[in-house]
């Protein structure tokens, strides 16, 4: 295993801030449209990270119109310029997917310390 | 042509220039000797004789270790012929290491498939099974059904395809794509999985 941690570590990030499920984060996507670049924001609460290494990924929910939308992204992507922790929460599961059924107060309430 | 010895080591993902995450093997692969070089003349066809996977002289039969000891190579474990190596000329001794890969070449990767054990018609020949789950068939959900006529042919044809042992065969999986090639540590990463379980011995061979 420590042959693909070897070829793993030339691709892995080193400067990931520390978030965890219930975090508010700002993730800062890079998007290609033809031959341009240009950054997108996603903000959301962090509703899982799962996965290790090179594989882990986080999924973010953000309510957006009233719809709810989920992303996953891969943790150590080059698509990522930058991930904000914007506001930490303080919840009691690891994977938050419960709150996909909850009113938004209840959700801040569920997330806030 | 050429080709290498090597072993599975596992797989992963890695991003491509574009930021997508590719699912690749890495392998393990080399230093391979050349422990004998075959050729029309005295053998009847041309190949080249590969030995990977150093061992302990104990471990090698006599036979074996005088083969050896006449390449004056190490003692290794696995021997294979490759009948690829044309207009190249490789002599007796020679190392072989992952160097002969680039990023981008195409490569086949040969190896054993992975012992299933015996297995049904469904698993084995991605039969239907017979279907219903209900009206007195519950018992025959996963069976092979219906094996031939009667009275003529009175028997079953050779090479009907039935329940057995699956896996544990010789496997090829064509045109893999190089992604990257570490000579420092010996390893090869290739877009795609290979055939077998992790250390599982490969046969990598390049197209050119």
């Amino acid at each position: 295993m420590d042959k693909i941690k070897l070829i793993e570590a030339t691709q892995l990030k080193s400067d990931i801030p520390d978030f965890k499920p219930g975090d508010t984060v700002n993730v800062h996507v890079i998007v290609k449209e033809g031959d341009k670049e240009r950054i997108q924001e996603f903000q959301g609460i962090v509703i899982s990270r799962r996965g290790s290494g090179i594989n882990e990924t986080f999924t973010v929910r953000k309510i957006s119109d009233g719809v709810g939308v989920e992303r996953i992204f891969p943790l150590h992507s080059p698509r990522i310029a930058k991930i904000e922790k914007v506001k930490a929460g303080r919840v009691r599961r690891a994977k938050l997917y419960y709150i996909r059924k909850l009113a938004a107060k209840a959700v801040t309430q569920k997330t806030s310390a | 042509m050429s080709g290498i010895l090597g072993k599975k080591v596992g797989m992963t993902s890695l991003f491509d220039e574009n930021g997508e995450a590719i699912p690749c093997t890495v392998i393990e692969a080399g230093p391979c000797y050349v422990t004998q070089v075959k050729t029309k003349e005295k053998d009847g066809y041309d190949a080249v004789q590969l030995g990977y996977d150093e061992v302990k002289e104990r471990i090698v039969n006599k036979p074996l270790r005088g083969h050896f000891l006449k390449a004056g190579t190490k003692m290794l474990k696995l021997l294979r012929e490759f009948r690829c190596f044309r207009n190249k000329e490789l002599k007796v001794g020679d190392k072989i290491d992952v160097s002969i890969f680039a990023q981008g070449d195409l490569v086949d990767v040969t190896g054993r498939s992975k012992g299933r054990g015996f297995q049904g018609v469904v698993k084995r020949h991605h039969f239907g099974g017979v279907g219903m789950t209900t009206h007195g068939a519950s018992d025959r959900v996963r069976a092979p059904g219906s094996i031939g006529a009667s009275s003529f042919p009175s028997r079953v044809f050779k090479g009907m395809r039935m329940a057995g042992r699956m896996g544990y065969e010789r496997v090829t999986v064509k045109n893999l794509k190089v992604i990257k090639v570490v000579p420092e540590s010996n390893l090869l990463i290739v877009r795609g999985s290979v055939p077998g379980a992790i250390n599982g011995y490969l046969e990598i061979v390049k197209h050119e």
